[in-house]
């Protein structure tokens, strides 16, 4: 592997520009570079390893028991990169791709150029909108912002600690904790009981997955050490007298119930970053299960854009071993479709990872299943902001949508939500949802935001900085 | 606020970072991010917003939030937790949008 330190150091163009080095990204890459291309891989972390396998090759936690064998496996991962022929750019921000495979890319307040060949997408998945009352208070973080500090400075949470929501990650934090010896004070689960009906059917394919062992033991070392609250079906979170925070939920019809707590971490779920794919034009679609907007994408992992490969969870939430295997699919297609192989010998090797990936899908339908957000909490509250940065709160959107707007787009102009820096990772989902609900139909109906470039905020003056020739110039200047 | 590990601020293994935390002498880790070494001191506001200047502190750790934004070498908007934090760098926190210029 090749580190490159800054734009300058990058070439025009590579045979395969692949942007996130998670588990799909550091595969595709790694599995592009062995057959012989050149590619570079751009992320915006200083060191490989996404947000699972996070801090991989520098964490300063030597206890391996802590973070669990399952993140240490990234280390494998990290360490096939390292030595493979892969040029590789950390500390970067992609903030421009077009159909035309050009990257605008960004370090240190510098900006470059570079051309694909074939572009291979694996931004990965964020965690989906928790929009209650109060998720916006200093003290409230989600669930994977606490799981950051511990992988990368071997940092706990300290005090009170509640954990609130739904879904693996939030028993993965929770274990973790208990692990390290500072178990959280409580956690209050969001599931909503009646998921169990609906996830039963796909409880065979979950027996025969590689997921049971794991969750069962996740499951009873928590319960073993932390107060578990269950049936939670309201929450909000409220500025504390002498604490940071105090939550204040509902079981169903029982009387409100009150917790203080110096942390509360929030989570319900993943989805997939979609904002770079988006702004380059690939198709999206909803995704009733996973309650989701992704890249539409064929088995390889092809966008509906030519030379666009979406992979990982980016492109569907399928956890790490998953994303892992796709990337690697994505890495030979790349190196089929630049003539490195024929479509026969790509399936030929394609076979097998295909066949592991069907071991961990089979237990996928019912995760999803079970750990479904509800409605409810999917929703804005009336007094929660739904869009964080231009601080739009789910009643505005409620009264702006009975007006007659139709999808979020018009409600961008009308309200400004997902107008902020952050470009509607953290409202999208939630804006769409409630219009949705408000007009009686399908967010497939309401589509999403229609995102532009630059997808992260950049400076005029590093736009200035790219180097430019001649007749960029007589382009612009009036004679 | 969050508390370092005993193996993760063993002095042996690991190399002190020395800043300034709006114009006052603070001290972090070489691997933290900025946003992290100020959690790390307590700090849980790193910022007021530009529309109500309420107070924000990082929520998602990992980029997307921009709830962590903060004035770094006099330079505003800078995402704390994806920013490294470096020897001798001057951080600030910000008040409401960034201020033309900086």
């Amino acid at each position: 592997m090749t580190r490159l330190e800054q734009v300058s150091d990058l070439q025009p163009s590579y045979d395969v520009v692949v942007v996130g080095a998670g588990p799909a990204g550091m595969a595709a890459a790694t599995e592009a570079a062995a057959h012989g291309l050149e590619v570079l891989l751009v992320d915006e972390a200083v060191s490989p390893g996404g947000q699972i396998f996070r801090a991989i090759t520098q964490t300063p936690l030597r206890n391996r028991e802590v973070l669990g064998e399952d993140y240490w496996r990234g280390r494998a991962a990290a360490d096939s990169l390292l030595a493979s022929g892969v040029h590789y750019l950390p500390g970067a921000t992609v903030w421009h791709l077009d159909a035309g495979l050009q990257f605008g890319l960004s370090v240190g307040g510098r900006a470059a150029a570079v051309t694909a060949r074939r572009a291979v997408l694996a931004t990965g998945a964020l965690e989906r909108p928790f929009p209650v009352k109060g998720w916006t208070l200093p003290g409230v973080m989600s669930a994977g912002a606490a799981q950051t500090l511990l992988k990368a400075s071997g940092m706990v949470p300290q005090g009170r600690v509640v954990l609130a929501g739904t879904g693996p990650l939030l028993w993965l934090l929770a274990s973790q904790l208990v692990a390290a010896g500072h178990p959280p004070t409580a956690i209050l689960d969001t599931t909503p009981t009646g998921n169990w009906r609906h996830a039963v059917r796909a409880f065979p394919g979950f027996l025969r997955s590689p997921y049971l062992a794991k969750g069962l033991r996740l499951l009873m070392r928590v319960r073993r050490a932390v107060r578990v609250v269950p049936g939670v079906t309201e929450l909000a979170i409220e500025p504390g007298a002498s604490c940071a925070a105090e939550l204040v939920f509902h079981r169903g019809m029982r009387p409100a119930e009150r917790m203080a707590a110096d942390h509360v971490l929030l989570h319900q779920g993943v989805t997939p970053n979609v904002n770079l794919a988006n702004a380059a034009g690939c198709a999206l679609e909803w995704s009733e299960l996973q309650a989701c907007f992704r890249p539409r994408s064929d088995a390889w992992g092809r966008s509906s854009i030519e030379g666009i490969a979406i992979t990982g969870d980016g492109s569907r939430i399928a956890g790490a071993e998953i994303a892992a295997l796709r990337g690697q699919l994505a890495g030979l297609d790349a190196a089929c479709e630049l003539g490195r192989m024929d479509a026969e010998a790509r399936d030929k090797l394609a076979a097998p990872i295909r066949a592991r990936i069907a071991t961990y899908d089979r237990g996928r339908e019912f995760l999803d299943r079970l750990y479904r957000p509800s409605d409810h909490f999917r929703l804005p509250h009336d007094e929660a902001l739904a869009c964080r940065c231009e601080e739009v709160t789910g009643r505005q959107l409620r009264e702006v949508a009975a007006l007659g707007v139709p999808g979020p787009n018009q409600m961008k102009s009308m309200l400004r939500c997902g107008m902020g820096p952050c470009q509607g990772r953290l409202c999208g989902l939630t804006v769409v949802e409630a219009v949705a609900a408000a007009r009686g139909v399908s967010p497939a109906d309401v589509g999403y935001y229609r995102l532009r470039s630059p997808v992260k905020p950049i400076t005029v003056a590093e736009i200035a900085s790219m180097p430019r020739k001649a007749s960029d110039e007589k382009a612009v200047l009036r004679v | 606020m969050f508390q370092r590990l005993p193996e993760a601020c063993d002095s042996a293994s690991r190399t002190s970072i020395h800043f300034t935390l709006d114009g006052l002498p603070a001290e972090g880790f070489a691997g933290d991010t900025v946003a992290a070494a100020l959690l790390a001191l307590g700090r849980d506001t790193c910022r007021q917003t530009a529309v109500s200047g309420s107070p924000r502190g990082p929520y998602c750790m990992m980029g997307v939030c921009f709830d962590c934004l903060v004035v770094i070498d006099g330079v505003g908007n800078r995402q704390g937790c994806l920013v490294p934090l470096r020897e001798g760098m001057v951080v600030e926190t910000q008040a409401g949008k960034r201020e033309i210029g900086r």
